[in-house]
């Protein structure tokens, strides 16, 4: 989880994502923050998130983000 | 000869007035309505003695945004959008620049506007489509038209910190529509599907030729951009046929196998440009639409939209790049070299623009203007501007332009074009810091900023949201204790370019991985 909020904070240093439950509600990531989340998340976490998987409630809160990671390492 | 962009709105009226014209996911306008709505706009404008002016169009993106353009065309003047996605400094940086003497705002931009540091009048669109027509008036200022009067201004980013705005004229746009409309094959029956926001020329595109075919432009939901699947889902549902985007929106699709659950199955014209198409994510479309046309477009926003294309018809190997082509029909590329000659074969030169398809000038900015509208130097003869560019080219073996780099500090990241000399500029005007350099990491498409200051990281970003437009915000910033220079004094970006590439941690990782 930590490795994740870092990610997050390289791309908006100035939010708290530990709290912020509407990332993608209140427009605070784009579609560039996503492309770039989805590569860095790949690389660090070695999962791959598919376009299925690409949906604004995967993607509204540092937690929900989370919770796919695990999603997708348990599959693997 | 057609002289007035709106001839194609007053022909197709009478042949198709029912037909939907623009739509998004809250609105349709019939091209009656389009019409209706545009000359009542005109007309409130006449009856307000604003005419041969600049006027600031301020909504969200939605359909009575576009009929508000031609409005203000029909009006005699000239539009100038402007968009809640810009900062509130850059929109007074715009304001200052044309001394407009309305704004057309929406209910959802009023309050906003009204805290501009503005002069002229406010007025809810609404209310303004509400104005009886005056047709004595319009078809006055109609008969008075020139083709070579200004039809709008958009603003591109400027090194100085100073956004400069492009303003062109019917003719160049005539020539625009046409020449796009041919190449790519555009009718009746052509279904547009708008990524590119209304404040840039690359509306363009879509917007004009759903005049000129009575075809059909929706505007796709910018949140769609970021969600594949339901990107193409919305494609599907309303039977999208033609695309121009940049290539970002199309490898946002591609990249995550969204090909794998839908494709999008109307798609018959794909017109990308504004960046380069990594081959791999090519192929992928290509794959997935093996009937499609794909096209590469080139321009600058100073040559009116486009003015270069190319058909992709060829097999590409993964290293290489999509050719810029050739330029459209009543256009000429001259490649110059530094002693402005033309550039010999092979031979690498400034791509400069001749033709109709070049653009008044920046407004109200004399001096950007002289630097780049030139004097031919091929032609001592008689007066003829051309503009020139500040990218490089050459021709292949294959008699083709392709580009080879910029001449100065100008990027393309996700489609947009930026200065990062505004940037730096923009960050210079802080307090907090004493010096700052931008640098593009293209391996990674990222903007990196590092400083020398008292501002934290967070704060800088902070604090560069009010002031930038939300795509020239850094990616990465770096605060150092001291800044890099070259032995002759220059901030030395090959080396701060380094320092960020061998610090990236994902860069690492994947070493690590292997």
């Amino acid at each position: 989880m930590e490795e994740l909020l870092e990610i997050l904070r390289g791309l908006h240093p100035e939010v708290d994502f530990e709290t912020c439950d509407s990332l993608i509600d209140d427009g605070i990531l784009d579609s560039f923050d996503i492309v770039s989340l989805i590569a860095e998340i790949g690389d660090c976490y070695d999962v791959t998130i598919s376009a299925e998987k690409i949906v604004p409630e995967n993607f509204n809160s540092a937690k929900a983000i989370w919770r796919l990671i695990r999603e997708l390492e348990d599959e693997d | 000869m057609q002289n007035h962009v709106l001839d194609y709105l007053s022909e197709i009226v009478k042949i198709k007035p029912d037909k939907t014209a623009f739509a998004d996911d809250s609105e349709a306008l019939t091209f009656r309505q389009v019409y209706r709505q545009s000359r009542a706009v005109g007309s409130f404008l006449h009856a307000r003695g604003i005419y041969k002016q600049p006027v600031v169009v301020f909504m969200n993106k939605h359909p009575r945004e576009i009929a508000a353009f031609f409005g203000v065309i029909a009006g005699g003047n000239f539009y100038v959008p402007i968009d809640e996605e810009m900062p509130r400094f850059r929109i007074e940086l715009i304001l200052q620049n044309v001394q407009s003497p309305l704004i057309i705002c929406d209910s959802r931009t009023e309050a906003l506007a009204r805290e501009f540091d503005f002069q002229g009048e406010i007025v809810p669109y609404d209310r303004i489509a509400e104005t009886p027509e005056d047709p004595e008036a319009l078809r006055e200022i109609y008969d008075r038209a020139i083709d070579t009067d200004p039809i709008y201004i958009v603003f591109t980013s400027g090194s100085t910190g100073v956004p400069k705005g492009v303003a062109a004229c019917h003719r160049s746009v005539i020539d625009y529509i046409e020449q796009l409309s041919e190449t790519l094959g555009f009718d009746e029956n052509t279904v547009f599907g708008n990524q590119t926001p209304l404040y840039f020329d690359a509306c363009l595109k879509e917007l004009y030729p759903t005049l000129k075919f009575g075809a059909a432009t929706w505007l796709i939901p910018k949140s769609l951009f970021m969600f594949p699947v339901k990107l193409v889902e919305f494609l599907n549902e309303k039977q999208i046929n033609t695309v121009c985007w940049v290539v970002s929106a199309l490898t946002m699709i591609s990249a995550f196998g969204t090909f794998r659950t839908v494709t999008p199955k109307y798609l018959r014209t794909v017109a990308f440009g504004s960046e380069v198409f990594p081959i791999r994510q090519f192929q992928l479309w290509r794959e997935a639409l093996p009937q499609a046309s794909f096209t590469n477009l080139y321009g600058p926003t100073e040559g009116t939209g486009m003015c270069c294309f190319y058909k992709v018809e060829r097999e590409f190997e993964e290293n290489e790049a999509i050719p810029i082509g050739r330029p459209f029909k009543n256009t000429e590329i001259l490649l110059l070299t530094e002693e402005n000659r033309q550039a010999g074969e092979g031979e690498t030169g400034e791509i400069c623009i001749r033709g109709t398809s070049v653009t008044l000038g920046y407004y109200n900015n004399p001096e950007k203007t002289g630097e780049v509208f030139v004097q031919n130097p091929l032609n001592t003869a008689y007066p003829e501007i051309i503009y020139r560019t500040g990218d490089l080219g050459r021709y292949n073996e294959r008699g083709e332009l392709v580009f080879v780099s910029r001449k100065d500090y100008q990027i393309k990241h996700m489609g947009h074009r930026i200065e990062l000399g505004e940037i730096e500029a923009n960050v210079n005007l802080l307090d907090e810091v004493r010096i700052s350099a931008c640098v593009y990491d293209d391996r990674k498409n990222k903007i990196v900023l590092f400083y020398v200051g008292d501002a934290e990281e967070g704060e800088l970003a902070g604090m560069l949201k009010k002031r930038l437009p939300r795509y020239m915000i850094p990616n990465g910033i770096v605060r150092r204790e001291e800044m890099l220079f070259t032995a002759n004094g220059k901030i030395d970006r090959k080396s701060l370019k380094a320092v960020w590439q061998g610090q990236d941690n994902t860069d690492n990782i994947e070493e690590r991985k292997e």
